[in-house]
């Protein structure tokens, strides 16, 4: 779908009809592979993941509309990544709005501003701004283009039985009842997840005392595509301030209220306006587009899976917002979950395999939750001590260059290595630089067969990549026991690659992505179908190949 | 290593200047000038593994009668 007809969808208005599906008429319950609860970003992206690599999925939602308000507006360069690979990520780039910078400012003051990505040579860029609904939108879109989906509106789970050999599904929808079975669950159904519900499980952790408004309002005004976070402005004292542009002239503002304010009091148009009036100044002109006053928790689940029960996004893990590692950190779950579910269904894969996703993912909630945790404790001061602090730290800031490193309006999201990964191959020769097993894939512009491209976009494919540095093929591929491996050689610009190479190959046109890997001749890297190293080489051993690969889908 | 030996070479004087520093300030402006001083030397002794001897040295004795402003969170 082209990008104008695509503006002119309503994504907020969508009602997404509930149909009857033939599993309701079936004499026993039907069952299937694959149940993912939850059609939001989560539960979309794993949907789509799966389909591609071949795996039918039965996608369920208790509702029949996408997201309400914008919510997750943040969408950062590795997510971008993973849509890119889902076949949307265009999309959300071309109607989102892109920014690297952010700025902070205390009182009247600017105090310190950072480049997220400072470096060329990447496709996507740090960030794009885009409301949850255009998100979940452009991925239903996809989800729809895919048959093997199966997606059903108002299709409620009421119960559930575990069982060792898969989970026996209650679902309500507006025809009654129907009973469903499912070797895999996967629960992507949000902060308040009835399947963790349904199963006695907790999410656990703490809750911030402080409330916040966010008011989407629509205008057209002079800011530049920046993340602007005031502390204690003269326009609202004592509290914080963000200001983020969305698409479609939507910009996103969130005061700081304190835990005292009256959360029904502070959405009303009476209360909201002369707040934005204030940011603003009296003469700009706006519309409220959106408000909503919340309180925030950071918590997670023990594990994430439970027997054939695998949790995803928020249902496993809660996040403060500032940082942006709620709906990033969601898809990166699915992400990591797909390729290893996919594995498993097809019996390619021992079932342990899923531990990895249950250790690899906890260990990236966890990375997130300090990250957010850090951030919060800064944003909203749990004492008078640490109060202290931060104003020592923003007083400090413009003429002392450490203070501005202990300034803290959120450590926005980055992809997790998973350093102590199972799957991980530890380096036996000796590398230099970020791209060690468990590193996510680092871009960098190529050349295929003479066009310009960009490295992610070729190791796309769903399988394992194997990455040879050099002038010619190795001398032998590696059996790979039915795990799906493809060979891509990196010739340096100005060689000619030799026809006869038999191998997919690009042209490492500026050196970039030499230099990002640490690669000479003979380098060799085997990445995960998620993009993450599994393992690397100074030269391409057909057998240590071999048993990386095994090791990185759980047989080693 | 934290040294908890004698490291300044006029005592009596810093301490005369460390109490002058909090002259005629209320208890919120003494909490920011602490604070601003903490940090200052912080990033100059830089050392982690120091500055960690020093937060957990300041600390003992002392059994926390406060409670800071979280809520447990369960879902």
């Amino acid at each position: 779908m082209d990008g104008s007809l695509a503006e002119r969808v309503d994504y907020q208005a969508l009602v997404l009809p509930y149909a009857r599906s033939p599993d309701q008429d079936a004499p026993r319950p039907v069952r299937h592979p694959v149940v993912i609860v939850g059609a939001g970003p989560v539960g979309l992206a794993a949907a789509i993941d799966l389909a591609q690599q071949g795996i039918r999925v039965v996608l369920l939602d208790d509702d029949d509309r996408l997201s309400t308000g914008s919510r997750a507006i943040c969408f950062a360069k590795r997510t971008l990544e993973i849509f890119d690979r889902l076949g949307c990520g265009g999309r959300m780039v071309e109607k989102g709005i892109t920014w690297n910078r952010g700025k902070v400012f205390f009182r009247e003051d600017p105090v310190y501003s950072f480049d997220l990505l400072p470096e060329a040579g990447h496709r996507r860029p740090a960030f794009v701004n885009l409301q949850q609904y255009y998100v979940e939108g452009f991925l239903l879109e996809r989800a729809q283009a895919l048959p093997l989906i199966d997606l059903r509106w108002k299709n409620r789970v009421t119960g559930l039985q575990s069982r060792e050999d898969g989970v026996l599904l209650e679902v309500e929808t507006p025809e009654g009842g129907y009973r469903l079975q499912a070797d895999w669950l996967v629960a992507a159904d949000g902060s308040r997840s009835a399947v963790r519900k349904i199963l006695g499980l907790e999410s656990k952790g703490q809750t911030f005392r402080d409330r916040f408004l966010i008011a989407d309002v629509r205008m057209d005004a002079p800011f530049p595509a920046e993340r602007w976070f005031w502390f204690d402005p003269p326009f609202h004292p004592n509290q914080s301030v963000l200001l983020h542009q969305q698409p479609d002239g939507i910009w996103r503002i969130d005061f700081q209220l304190g835990w005292d304010a009256d959360p029904v009091a502070e959405r009303q148009p009476e209360r909201v306006i002369p707040r934005v009036q204030a940011l603003l100044g009296p003469e700009v002109r706006f519309e409220l587009e959106w408000v909503s006053v919340y309180t925030f928790s950071c918590l997670r689940m023990d594990r994430f899976c439970h027997g054939r029960v695998l949790f995803a996004g928020d249902s496993a893990h809660g996040v403060s917002p500032f940082g942006a590692r709620g709906a990033n950190g969601g898809v990166q779950d699915a992400e990591n979950l797909a390729w290893k579910l996919a594995l498993v269904v097809e019996g390619r894969a021992p079932e342990s395999l899923l531990d990895s996703y249950d250790a690899e993912r906890v260990h990236a909630a966890e990375e997130n939750i300090l990250n957010s945790t850090r951030s919060t404790d800064f944003i909203t001061p749990k004492n008078e001590a640490s109060r202290a602090f931060r104003d020592a730290a923003l007083g400090l800031a413009r003429d002392c260059a450490f203070a501005r490193r202990l300034v803290n309006s959120g450590r926005l999201s980055l992809p997790s290595t998973y350093r102590d990964s199972t799957l991980n191959t530890p380096d036996s020769d000796a590398f230099d630089g970020p791209m060690r097993p468990g590193a996510p894939a680092i871009d960098a512009p190529v050349l295929v067969r003479g066009e310009e491209g960009w490295f992610l976009s070729q190791i796309e494919h769903g399988g394992f990549t194997l990455l040879c540095f050099g002038e010619t093929a190795p001398d032998a591929l590696p059996g790979t026991g039915g795990i799906p491996l493809r060979p891509l050689l990196v010739v340096s610009a100005g060689t000619a690659p030799r026809e006869a190479v038999g191998l997919p190959v690009i042209k490492d046109a500026d050196g970039l992505l030499a230099q990002r890997y640490d690669a000479r001749p003979g380098t060799t890297y085997l990445l995960r179908p998620d993009q993450h190293v599994a393992a690397r080489w100074r030269r391409c051993e057909p057998a240590l190949v071999h048993s990386a690969l095994a090791r990185a889908t759980g047989q080693g | 290593m934290l040294n908890t030996e004698l490291n300044i070479a006029a005592p009596d004087d810093f301490y005369e200047a460390l109490v002058a520093l909090h002259r005629d300030l209320t208890p919120e402006q003494n909490q920011l000038v602490n604070a601003r001083l903490i940090l200052l030397l912080a990033n100059h002794i830089g050392d982690a593994t120091v500055l960690r001897q020093a937060m957990a040295r300041s600390r003992e004795g002392i059994n926390p009668v406060g409670q800071d402003a979280t809520l447990r969170a369960t879902a």
